[in-house]
This record gives C-alpha cells, sequence and structure tokens, in this order.
C-alpha cells in the first residue's frame, strides 16, 4: 500500500520534474534556433547569389567579412552611432531619471508621462515625422550621421529614463542620510553610495541603448540622406541576395553580446 | 585637537562645529533642544519639545510607536529640520547645519547599511570622509569589540539581523561622535543576545563617556540602561527623570500605564492633615502623603501599582501602618512561577491587579475568595482626574 503509493508520488514526482525540464529546453530551443541558423550560415558556402540553403561549410566569410562591397562601412557607421547614441541618451536620460525621483517640481507628472510616449508611438510616425521636423528646418541636404544620431538619442532616452529611475526608486533614500551622516558631503555621498548603487541601471540602460540604436531599420532609414547603416545595408541586400558574410556579423554581435552577458554575471557573482 | 572655547556658529556657516572630528569635549557639550516642533504638512510629529541631555550621559527616549522618536532623532542628526525651535549642541546653535558638520552619529532603526560595501568598508566609511590616518587599525579594533573580525569582508546581505544590527552600531561608533543617537538598535536582536549587548552598550557608554541617547519601546530596556528617561507620547515628554525616579512617582496617567502596571481607582481629596492628605475612595478614606500628589485637591486618580499591592484575608493582622479597601472578591488568580497575579472585583466594580510574590509567606487565594487590599501609605500616588485613566494601557509588548 505504501509502497504503491510512494511508487506512484515517485513517477509523478518524476515526470513532474522532467516534463518541466522538456518544456524548458523546448523553449529555448525555439528561442535559439534562429541564432543557430545564423551561425551555422556563416560557415555558408552558397551556390548561387540567392542561396538560402547550406551549400558546403567553408571559412573563407570569417577570413575575408568586409569581402562584400560597402558592408563594413555600413558596420562601422552603425557602430559609430551606436556609441555616440549610447552615451548620449545614457547621460541625458540618467540626468532626467535622477530630475523625476529626486526632485519635486511643477509639472513633474507631466514629465513622467511625457516620457513614456516617444516608446509607445509607433517608429514609422516617429520617423516620418521627424523627417518633416528636419527638412522644414533645413536639414534636407545635410541628412546623415547627425540626423541619425538626434533620432537614436531621442528614442534611447526613454529607455534610459525608465531604466534607470527603476533602479533610483528602488534605492532607499536612508543610505544616502547614513553617508551624510558619516561626514560624506553632497558629492562624497554621491560619489560613494548613489552612483555605485544606481550604476547597474545605467550600464543596463547603455547595454539596452546601443542594441536599440545598432538594429533601428524604420526610423534610421527615413533620415539617413545618403548615409547607410548595417541594418540598411542587410534590407538592401536582401533584394539581390543575401551575403554570407552579415551572418558572420550577427554571429560576431551575438558573441560580444554573450560575453558581456556573461562577463556581468561573474562580477555580479564575485562581489556576493 | 579639542576646542573647548566657545565659538558661535551661525545657521549655514561653513565649518564643523566643535570637535567634529575629534574626541568628546570635557564639559559643557550638552545636547539641548528648546521649544522644537516639526510638523508634516499638517500632522504634529514632534510639539514644542523641550529638552536637555547632559554631556556623557545615558538618555533613553522611550515611547509607543509613532509618537516621534525617529523625528527627534533625525532633527538632531540633521537629517529633517524642524519647523520651529532650535537645538545646541555644546552650546553652539546647529538648528540648521548639514548633517556631515555635526560632531553626531546615528545608528539607523533600519541600520542602512551600504550593500555595495564590505563590512569593513562599511564601518570605515566615516574614518575615510574624514580623512583621518589609521583607518585599518582603528576599524580592526572594533570590529574586535562588536565580534565581527570574522566577517570583515562579507556584505551586509550575508550577515544576520542581529549581526547587521552590530555592524551599524560599529560604522556609527567608530567616528567618536560627542552624540550618538541609537533609534531601537537592539529591536531585532533576541532576548538573550539584546540583554547582552544592552550590557556591553552600557559599558561603551561608559568606557567613552559619549552622549548615547537611546530610543527604544522597550521599557525595561530604557529603565536598566539609561541615567535619565523620557517618556515621549505623542509628540510631547510626558514625564523625564531617573528611572527609579519616574517608575515611583509617575506624574500622569500615560506614564502610570506606559512605564509598569498601575491601578487607577476613582477619589476625591477631602482635606489635608499635617503632611498626609485625606482621600475619600467609594466610601474608603484613605492617608496619601502629600508629597505624593500630582493634585492635591479635588477629584484625582488614586494610584497604586500592583506589586505593591498586598492580598488579604479579611481582617487579619497587619505588621504596619496600611491603607486598605476592603471587599473584593478574587476573579482570576494566575500562577506565573516568581508570583501570582490577582485580580480582584472591588464593590464599586473595578478590577484591580495585585501582584504576590512567591515567597511562601502568603496565603494563596482562589477565585472567588473574599479579600482585602492593603498597601503601604507612602506607595500610594495621586494624579489629575481630568486624564484618561486608561492612556499608554496598550502598551507594545516586549519580543
Ligand atoms: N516624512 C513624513 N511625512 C509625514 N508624516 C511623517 C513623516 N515621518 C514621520 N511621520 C509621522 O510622524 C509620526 C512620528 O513618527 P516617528 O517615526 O518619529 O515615530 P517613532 O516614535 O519613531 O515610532 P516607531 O517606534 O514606530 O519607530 C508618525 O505618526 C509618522 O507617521
Ligand atoms: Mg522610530
Amino acid at each position: 500500500m505504501t509502497t504503491v503509493a510512494s511508487g506512484r508520488s515517485s513517477i509523478g514526482k518524476w515526470i513532474g520534474d522532467h516534463l518541466i525540464m522538456g518544456i524548458g529546453l523546448l523553449v529555448l530551443l525555439y528561442m535559439f534556433t534562429p541564432i543557430f541558423i545564423v551561425v551555422l550560415m556563416s560557415f555558408n558556402d552558397p551556390a548561387s547569389r540567392i542561396g538560402y540553403s547550406f551549400d558546403g561549410f567553408t571559412l573563407h566569410n570569417w577570413l575575408n567579412p568586409c569581402e562584400p562591397n560597402g558592408m563594413c562601412d555600413a558596420v562601422v557607421l552603425s557602430v559609430q552611432i551606436g556609441l555616440a547614441a549610447t552615451l548620449g541618451a545614457t547621460f541625458l536620460g540618467t540626468l532626467m531619471a535622477f530630475a523625476l525621483v529626486r526632485h519635486r517640481f511643477r509639472g513633474r507628472a507631466v514629465a513622467n508621462v511625457f516620457t513614456f510616449l516617444p516608446m509607445a508611438s509607433p517608429e514609422i510616425v516617429m520617423g516620418s515625422s521627424l523627417l518633416a521636423l528636419f527638412v522644414t528646418a533645413g536639414f534636407a541636404g545635410v541628412l546623415g550621421f547627425w540626423t541619425i544620431l538626434v533620432a537614436h538619442i531621442m528614442f534611447c532616452l526613454s529607455f534610459v529614463v525608465v531604466t534607470v529611475k527603476a533602479r533610483l526608486a528602488g534605492l532607499d533614500p536612508r543610505l544616502e542620510q547614513a553617508a551624510m551622516d558619516l561626514y560624506a558631503n553632497e558629492w562624497q555621498t554621491f560619489r560613494r553610495v548613489t552612483l555605485p548603487l544606481v550604476f547597474p541601471g545605467i550600464l543596463a540602460a547603455a547595454l539596452l541603448s546601443f542594441s536599440l540604436s545598432f538594429d533601428d531599420f524604420i526610423i534610421t532609414n527615413l533620415n539617413s540622406g545618403q548615409a547607410v547603416t548595417f541594418p540598411m545595408y542587410v534590407w538592401g541586400a536582401n533584394q539581390r541576395g543575401i551575403p554570407p558574410q552579415i551572418n558572420v556579423i550577427g554571429t560576431a554581435m551575438f558573441l560580444i553580446a554573450l560575453i558581456t552577458v556573461l562577463a556581468g554575471e561573474l562580477g555580479r557573482r564575485r562581489r556576493g | 585637537m579639542t576646542d573647548t572655547s566657545p565659538r558661535t556658529t551661525g545657521p549655514g556657516a561653513g565649518e564643523a562645529v566643535g570637535a567634529a572630528s575629534g574626541n568628546a569635549v570635557a564639559g559643557g557639550a550638552d545636547l539641548v533642544l528648546t521649544g522644537v516642533t516639526k510638523r508634516f504638512t499638517d500632522f504634529v510629529a514632534v510639539d514644542n519639545l523641550d529638552l536637555t541631555v547632559p554631556q556623557g550621559s545615558f538618555f533613553a527616549l522611550l515611547g509607543p510607536s509613532g509618537c516621534g522618536k525617529t523625528t527627534t532623532l533625525r532633527m538632531v542628526a540633521g537629517l529633517e529640520t524642524p519647523t520651529e525651535g532650535e537645538i545646541r549642541l555644546a552650546g553652539q546653535d546647529i538648528t540648521h547645519l548639514k548633517p556631515y558638520r555635526r560632531p553626531v552619529n546615528t545608528v539607523f532603526q533600519s541600520y542602512a547599511l551600504f550593500p555595495h560595501l564590505t563590512i569593513f568598508e562599511n564601518v570605515a566609511f566615516g574614518l575615510r570622509r574624514q580623512g583621518k590616518p589609521d583607518v585599518d587599525a582603528a576599524v580592526a579594533a572594533m570590529l574586535d569589540l562588536v565580534e565581527l573580525s570574522d566577517l570583515a569582508s562579507r556584505r551586509p546581505a550575508q550577515l544576520s539581523g542581529g549581526q547587521q544590527q552590530r555592524v551599524a552600531l560599529a560604522r556609527a561608533l567608530i567616528n567618536r561622535p560627542q552624540v550618538l543617537l541609537l533609534d531601537e538598535p537592539l529591536g531585532a536582536l533576541d532576548l538573550k543576545l539584546r540583554r547582552q549587548m544592552q550590557i556591553e552598550l552600557k559599558r561603551i557608554q561608559t568606557d567613552v563617556g559619549i552622549t548615547f541617547v537611546h530610543v527604544t519601546h522597550d521599557q525595561e530596556e530604557a529603565m536598566t540602561m539609561a541615567d535619565t528617561v523620557a517618556v515621549m507620547n505623542r509628540g510631547v515628554i510626558e514625564q523625564m527623570g531617573a528611572p527609579m525616579d519616574l517608575y515611583e512617582h509617575p506624574m500622569t496617567t500615560f506614564v502610570a500605564n506606559f512605564l509598569g502596571q498601575s491601578n487607577l481607582i476613582g477619589g476625591r481629596v477631602l482635606g489635608s492633615d499635617g503632611a498626609d492628605l485625606e482621600v475619600e475612595v467609594h466610601g474608603t478614606r484613605l492617608r496619601v502623603p502629600r508629597s505624593r500628589g500630582a493634585q492635591d485637591t479635588g477629584e484625582v486618580w488614586v494610584g497604586i501599582r500592583p506589586e505593591k499591592v498586598q492580598v488579604c484575608a479579611p481582617g487579619s493582622a497587619d505588621d504596619g501602618p496600611r491603607s486598605r479597601l476592603a471587599g473584593g472578591v478574587i476573579t482570576d488568580a494566575s500562577f506565573i512561577g516568581v508570583s501570582t497575579q490577582y485580580l480582584a472585583r472591588m464593590p464599586w466594580g473595578q478590577e484591580l491587579m495585585a501582584f504576590e510574590q512567591n515567597t511562601g509567606a502568603h496565603e494563596q487565594f482562589r477565585v472567588g475568595d473574599h479579600v482585602e487590599l492593603r498597601w503601604v501609605p507612602e506607595h500610594t500616588f495621586l494624579l489629575d482626574a481630568d486624564q484618561d485613566a486608561n492612556a499608554g494601557v496598550e502598551r507594545v509588548d516586549e519580543g
């Protein structure tokens, strides 16, 4: 009797444990299949230009990543814009987040709502209205790096504000008061207590900004003039047949992201 | 390096007060609050508070939750600005001085340890900000004192509540401030560790001679540790004095009930007879020494502590002059080991408490027994009858 009961419950437990594990693996598979395909295709030796099938293994793509005409220029431009936009948006957004969380001022509630608005509005609308703005402001002739940068900083800003604000709101004000009680003046309090505690939020916001900027297509495409970013290059190449080197860039980006995340996790573990 | 010459430091003057960085000043470094009021929008948290904490004393601020204890400490620390009034330390006005310019440190009610720093760096924080030399040695000695040397490299999240509390204490104490503010520093500890830390705290305070302002709602803690206890209620100090004085001479019903327990019986002063007042209590006349009366005319509350009340069989003999109330019937008798707690219903319907030590010398009574309550007249106290007899009764239980 007891053996049966315990037998049944142990079978139930086995199924419970392994079913959940199995479902988990399937979901992971679902998430990682596209990435796996990208990695695989970066080693593809296509038979024709329009080949989407795996025709043979080669290291040629990895050894000659810049072979397709203009692709590496597009990557460099995207990285430049990404870094500049990250810097600008993170700086401005962090300041905004501090103001919104720490200071009581008239119009604070409205400002809070407005920072959400760019996140909520469709990109195509934002892109076209930005273009209209640039053109009416007389920048039609100089569309390119700078207009893209302005656009990217704008849409990254909301994400930075929201991310940093969340971190800052979770920061116990008594920690800063304790620092002041222990002879730290305003600057030292910020430097020794506030900043280190909010930093993970700022870092997350920066990473998010970079990835948002790097792969933005719609807004960029509308405001780029003659400039070609990496997503635009891929879009254009798709019309003619995708060169396998694009997958090399994709895989490299994925690896960099992976290493960043792992390094962050490792650092966190080390700090306890 | 200590500076005892009086300096007048106006609000906002850019210099630290006295020995912000040094040891306690010898003499005259009292902490004085004058007419301090703190209003939050429309709520008065601290109401016109006058308080003097002598230098080097252990001062306990005792009161129920929400009575304004933390708010008072925060104003002394500079984390809250008084709406009105003035705070002086060693003769200097510090009311509007920045927290980091005050020779005052706080042990926060919630510890507020820096989660990103090790225990060592938490304790070293104040010394480093002041640019003190030999930080490492001082921190090591401090950690030794609070028995946390082994955990120096851990982070606050990896410590138990009691250990965190000791870090908070070490972090403040290491700066040797003129005044150390402790906001329920022992609240999270179990009874044994709390007693141990109480002794330790008291020892440290005596050794270093720093003024301690210790907030608690544990009356036992306040009475065992402090030189002076101030009982606070709804933003005002009800009464202040040495623990025994406060316990034996409560001046308000709140203090009588909050500090220990009291029987308060309605009565009326009939007149005086030399050193004694004659008081009528539900038809019985009692004598009360005049010095025991917070009020000496008209309607009064006649107070007597339960442990001072003797439960006797009617008509039994006395061994000295006694005040007596006859006609009681025992309604409850709880044996709790060291003592037996009786409730006796009096002819006017009120139930009075009496705690009898289990010395074996007294007769034990059962529910339903007829008894007489007696006590030494000097133990009676009289309070103003305008007050609520139940004020302060529902006090927060220990633990
Ligand atoms: N920032 C604030 N805004 C509004 N009301 C406040 C604020 N801080 C405290 N209060 C109110 O002031 C009163 C006193 O608070 P305080 O923290 O001083 O109580 P306390 O005596 O320390 O209580 P406890 O024993 O629970 O810690 C409380 O009623 C509280 O709600
Ligand atoms: Mg409090």
